[in-house]
């Protein structure tokens, strides 16, 4: 079930949209923040609230990269492996960040802190290697930096 | 040249409209709607020979003339902030740092085309972005350059931001259009053309966010002022992003046509020590790569295309001795893979091919005949898909094949990579 917070923001952004189908994408990123991922019941939940079918739900959330089909940890560590920051050490960062979490690209650590995934481009190729975590971009790292974010979180 | 996009970006508060209107902002808006038909602002842009900055360079003023008069339908524009090729980090500039310069650019672009109705569309993960650009609609709405009479003016839009969720196939303006429909991103087969039946199947037109940024100081001073930028059919400011082991990696703001060496080495400061240039990919990942002994060329549109290569998005990413050219090329494939929307079969499937294959020479499996089978394979997928995606990816590799083929043999050969390239 949406909090009731989320549930008033999404039928807010609804109202403010002529056209309802336009706000889907910001719906679920609404809801996603709110429940960590979209699961079925979610998906079957903001179905009904935008009155929209839900298979159409389905069809968006899974062609979106951006959607968490399953749970991921609390924090969920992106780092960019495309060409600019491969050419920045990228793939040195993400060995150290799978020694250093104990886990491979892909999963979660066994407490559910951290989840360690590799993504494209994230158009912050002049300030290479870099990451996202959750929300911020972290950028020009290196294992010392590395260390410091983690111990800051 | 004088910094005209990127004027303000070093000042505090840069996105807020405070800065923005102290330093003459929103002028050009007042200007247009108190002196300017919006038949006279697309002649203007016309003259002002302002060509597209997402990639293919067209003409905006053209673009603009094409939307229909007189019609009854809604009409529509849209500021494509999707900004995903790989290299490219130029827009993000403009929507955290000012974004009221672009906000000016998509009210006069509206007001020329007659849209009532604006789309700010930004990619998912630019988060600062989409809270800057917010906010600056809200700033906006509050100064009344947004919503009903406009500065008191008979002219009224609204805008609306909607956000991407990570898929580069929504850059594509037919896929960005679905997008915004609450769909899957698949690019729409052409005609009809977006200026006829766009977003909802309205007349829509569709512009990169640095196109439109560059619309107020034109209308602000003039066609003649501007094609004095830059270089013939390639006029005005551009924002070069450089990447890779320069010394001073960014964004540089020149002419149009600035000689790619003199971006290279001097305002990006050159290589790192002791690193040699192995090749220039000079207008983000879709655009074929150079070697050394071709980088002599001017950065804009026309000379580019000459060098058998493309300004597109402006990415410059600077490839050392140390880079594997087959892994480099492998990163990109990969890309291309899994970024394909699996619409048509030749991107779908032949990206995938591509990434195998060059999975397989890295990793020391390559058979012979494999650069050939990787030429061939390009050569089918160009041409043959519904969108540029299938091209770009056949460009990002078959040059890089065909231009690097000696070590792309030295891979099959001795099953590994040049020793200086070794990790
Ligand atoms: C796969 C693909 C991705 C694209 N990504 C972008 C993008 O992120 N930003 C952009 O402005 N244009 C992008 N384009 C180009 C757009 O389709 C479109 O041509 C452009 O937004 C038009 O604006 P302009 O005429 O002002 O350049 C992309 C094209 C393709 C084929
Ligand atoms: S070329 Fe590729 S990305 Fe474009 S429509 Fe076809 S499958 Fe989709
Ligand atoms: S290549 Fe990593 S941010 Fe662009």
């Amino acid at each position: 079930m949406l909090t009731s917070g989320a549930r008033e923001k999404v039928e807010k952004l609804i109202a403010c949209h002529p056209k309802k189908e336009a706000a889907l994408l910001r719906v679920l990123h609404i809801v996603q923040q709110d429940q960590g991922y979209l699961s079925p019941e979610t998906i079957a939940s903001v179905a009904d609230l935008m009155g929209m079918p839900a298979i159409k739900l389905y069809e968006v959330a899974t062609f979106y990269t951006l959607y968490n089909k399953k749970p991921v940890g609390k924090y969920l560590i992106q780092v960019c492996a495309n060409l600019s920051c491969s050419l920045m050490g990228a793939d040195n960062l993400i060995r150290y960040l799978k020694d250093r979490l104990g886990v491979q690209v892909g999963e979660t650590t066994p407490d559910n802190k951290f989840t360690l995934v590799t993504v494209q481009c994230l158009g912050s190729c002049g300030t290479a290697p870099m990451m996202q975590i959750n929300d911020q971009y972290y950028e020009k790292l290196d294992e010392a930096r590395i260390e410091q974010i983690l111990a800051s979180l | 040249m004088e910094k005209l996009l990127t004027k303000n970006i070093h000042l505090p508060d840069s996105h807020k409209i405070e800065t923005y209107r102290a330093t003459g902002g929103y002028k050009a808006l007042a200007k247009a709607l108190g002196e300017y038909s919006p038949e006279d602002i697309i002649d203007i842009v016309k003259r002002s020979g302002l060509r597209g900055r997402g990639g293919a360079g067209f003409p905006a003023g053209v673009k603009w003339s094409f939307m229909p008069k007189g019609t009854e339908r809604p009409k529509y524009l849209i500021c494509n902030a999707d900004e995903g090729e790989p290299g490219t980090f130029k827009d993000r500039v403009i929507l955290e740092k000012d974004p009221h310069q672009l906000l000016e650019g998509i009210i006069i672009a509206s007001y020329a085309i007659g849209a009532q109705q604006a789309y700010l569309y930004i990619r998912g993960e630019f988060n600062l972005a989409i809270q800057r650009c917010e906010a600056a609609i809200r700033e906006a709405y509050e100064h009344n350059f947004l919503g009903q009479n406009i500065m008191g003016k008979y002219y009224s839009l609204d805008i609306l931001l909607p956000i991407g969720a990570g898929a580069y196939i929504c850059g594509e303006e037919t896929s960005l259009m679905e997008s915004i429909e609450g769909k899957k991103g698949w690019p729409r087969i052409r005609p009809p053309f977006p200026a006829n039946r766009g977003l909802f199947g309205c007349p829509t037109t569709i512009n990169n966010v640095e196109t439109l940024a560059n619309v107020p100081h034109i209308i602000e001073r003039g066609v003649e002022w501007y094609t004095s930028i830059g270089t013939d059919k390639n006029h005005g400011p551009k924002l070069y992003c450089v990447s890779g082991p320069v010394k001073r990696p960014g964004v540089y703001e020149l002419p149009m046509g600035t000689p790619l060496p003199e971006i290279i080495f001097d305002h990006a400061g050159g290589l790192f020590e002791g690193r040699q240039l192995k090749g220039v990919i000079p207008g983000g990942s879709s655009t074929p790569i150079l070697r050394p002994d071709e980088i002599q060329v001017n950065m804009d549109f026309d000379s580019l295309a000459k060098a058998g290569t493309m300004l597109g998005s402006a990415g410059i990413i600077v490839l050392d001795h140390t880079m594997c050219i087959v892994r480099s090329t492998l990163i990109l494939a990969n890309f291309y893979h899994h970024e394909s929307c699996g619409q048509c079969t030749p991107c779908r499937e032949g990206t995938g091919w591509l990434e195998n294959i060059l999975h397989h020479i890295e990793e020391g499996h390559g058979r012979p005949g494999d650069t050939d089978l990787l030429i061939e394979i390009c050569d089918n997928i160009m041409g043959n898909a519904i969108c540029p995606l299938g091209d770009a990816a056949a460009m990002a590799i078959g040059p890089a094949v065909k231009k690097y083929r000696d070590e792309f043999d030295y891979h099959l050969t001795n099953k590994q990579c040049l020793p200086e390239t070794r990790k």
